[in-house]
């Protein structure tokens, strides 16, 4: 642990990744104290004359948007939605892909093949438009967007676990293992999850980054979660006709959107050289 | 090598019927029930167990199955909802201009990544091989909508180098084009420097190095040519990633391929054409990766076909 500390804390790029998301997840969490204003509230004075949303300026810092409300408050809520679904949709994902791909990479045989055959047939989806198209028949919402996004995003981390447990697998632990007699459910949690620690907590961070793309996507395409919830995509996506005249509409929670998804990606390729030195420079 | 070809394309097929039952399954849950919605609100029993029976619904499972792969495998995806047409023909109609975008998509990744993938090998470990990696994870952590929208105000509306949206001339493609490839291009430099840096260890490079060649000329020569293998045969993959993106640059800059139809299609919910999209998406998936794996033994010998 205090080795994998001290190769981390030297890599600059990633512990500048790390902040950011440090930040971020601040920002979310206490939304409702720093935010200036209600993020649904339409204010008079937010629009002009004509009705043309603000540009940034004392009272707005970030402007406001189409309805004349606070770009800022509403980005600042934004960020919850965003890590939500970036934590609880990726979390779940997870979840399945490193049960699959273990339990796969283990009992092999015909059991490891159909299941690897099924993740070979779910890669041939395009992750956006099956999570297109499941939204789109099942109403979009919070919960859904977190079950399509999960459905569609454990694919990678099964196949990424199948491949190291296929290979710690043949260790000589694991035979001793089984030679005293250990269950197949306690080889699996005693013996091979604790090994794949690691790699999981890597893709768990990249998978954060892509997922928070996904959703800004869907929400962009308005299958997102649905309004009054803030969502950064939904933000760019209400604006977009506008958004020649007020490119600002697009531009602040693009760069939210951005900086959230570079900063887990840099924290993730960090985490992976620090945890798994051998690979250091190899990519 | 026939019988890798062999084995290589029967599993491609048994993908495709995968591909086939699980967007079969899909469509039962959609919520609205087609009997019901052809028949009207003032049918009878006996006119909608008509209808039922008309459209197969009575038929057992298995069956239905059939006749749906039958009725894909003649291009039949149904007819759209919103616009009254077959969507076989509509999609058969917007592939072209798809099929163009990727293409330009592909040039651009290209032309990106391997200089900045050969620029950070022979600075490696240096700053600028440092800056190289981060802005590859830049590259891959931009959404396209946003890279799209920003590159159309700028270059488009700002400066007027470009159209801001249309269809037909080269500088029609070249933002959409670069929208869609960029993240490519990051992964791309990413892989074209560990491949270089792989190459560079070999014997033969020394003994280049050795004999007294220029650093550039063994880059440039001898390492590129080796390296750039590899990495050329991940291009069939993209096609996976492109279909996804593909939808929201199409939207962005108003495109007239596939993408814009799905985004037309997501809107009003046709879901015909979402399925159909998506099916024929999940194809070409199946034949670039089929492609990549071809490809892969004929430019590297020693590649094991299993």
């Amino acid at each position: 642990m205090f080795s994998f500390w001290k190769r981390f804390s030297k890599d600059k790029v990633a512990l500048f990744g790390l902040a950011v998301i440090a930040i971020v997840v601040l920002a979310a969490l206490l939304a409702p104290v720093i935010a200036p204003y209600d993020p649904s509230e339409q204010f008079f004075d937010g629009l002009t004359l004509e009705g043309s949303p603000l540009p940034p300026n004392e009272r707005f810092w970030f402007g406001t948007d189409t309805n004349g409300r606070d770009q800022l408050s509403r980005l600042l809520y934004g960020a919850r939605t965003s890590l939500l679904i970036g934590l609880v949709a990726n979390g779940i994902a997870v979840l399945i892909g490193t049960l699959v791909g273990v339990v796969a990479g283990y009992a092999r045989g015909f059991l490891g093949a159909a299941i690897m055959r099924f993740t070979d047939l779910m890669m041939a989806f395009p992750p956006l438009l099956l999570a297109i198209a499941l939204a789109a028949i099942l109403k979009p919402g919070l919960m859904i967007v977190i079950v399509v996004i999960a459905l569609v995003n454990w694919v990678q981390i099964a196949r990424v676990i199948y491949t190291e447990t296929t290979s710690l697998a043949e260790r000589e632990y694991i035979e001793a293992a089984r030679a005293l007699g250990a269950s197949g459910p306690r080889i699996l949690f005693r013996h091979l999850i604790p090994h794949l620690v690691p790699t999981i907590i890597v893709y768990a961070t990249l998978g954060i980054a892509t997922t928070v793309l996904l959703e800004a996507m869907l929400s962009f395409l308005g299958r997102g979660v649905q309004p009054p919830t803030p969502a950064w995509g939904m933000m760019i996506f209400e604006s977009q006709s506008y958004f020649l005249n007020a490119p600002w509409l697009v531009f602040v929670p693009g760069a939210a959107i951005l900086i959230v998804a570079l900063a887990f990606n840099l924290a993730g390729d960090g985490l992976r050289d620090a945890l798994d030195p051998t690979q250091r420079g190899r990519r | 090598m026939v019988l890798y070809l062999a084995r290589r394309l029967s599993a491609s097929a048994l993908i495709l019927v995968g591909v086939t039952i699980v967007t079969f399954c899909l469509t039962f849950l959609i919520p609205a029930d087609p009997v019901a919605m052809i028949a009207g609100r003032n049918s009878t029993p006996e006119m909608r167990e008509q209808i039922r029976i008309q459209l197969g619904l009575d038929k057992p499972l298995v069956e239905q199955y059939v006749s749906y792969a039958q009725r894909l495998a003649r291009g039949d995806f149904g007819t759209s909802y919103a616009r009254k047409s077959e969507v076989g023909p509509l999609i058969a109609s917007r592939l072209p201009a798809t099929l163009l975008l990727m293409l330009g998509a592909i040039i651009a990744e290209l032309l990106i990544g391997i200089p900045a993938g050969l620029y950070a090998a022979s600075r490696r470990g240096e700053t600028g091989d440092k800056v190289a990696m981060t802005l590859s994870f830049l590259t891959v952590s931009t959404p396209q909508f946003v890279l799209g929208l920003s590159l159309l105000y700028f270059f488009a509306y700002l400066l007027g180098w470009f159209p801001l949206s249309g269809y037909g001339s080269l500088s029609h493609l070249i933002l959409p084009a670069v929208t869609l490839g960029l993240a490519g291009g990051g992964w791309y430099s990413r892989m074209m420097r560990s491949s270089m840096i792989e190459i560079l260890r070999q014997d033969y490079i020394r003994t280049a190095r050795a004999k007294g060649m220029s650093e550039r000329r063994v880059m440039l020569v001898h390492a590129l040519r080796n390296a750039i293998l590899p990495v050329v045969a991940m291009i069939g993959l993209d096609v996976g990633i492109f279909m996804s993106g593909v939808v929201v640059v199409e939207n962005v800059f108003g495109w007239p391929g596939i993408g814009q139809l799905m985004w037309q299609a997501i809107q009003s919910l046709d879901i015909p054409v979402i399925m159909g999209v998506t099916t024929v998406a999940a194809l070409f998936i199946v034949a670039g990766n089929l492609l990549a794996d071809l490809v892969a033994p004929l430019i590297d010998p020693r590649i094991r076909l299993r």
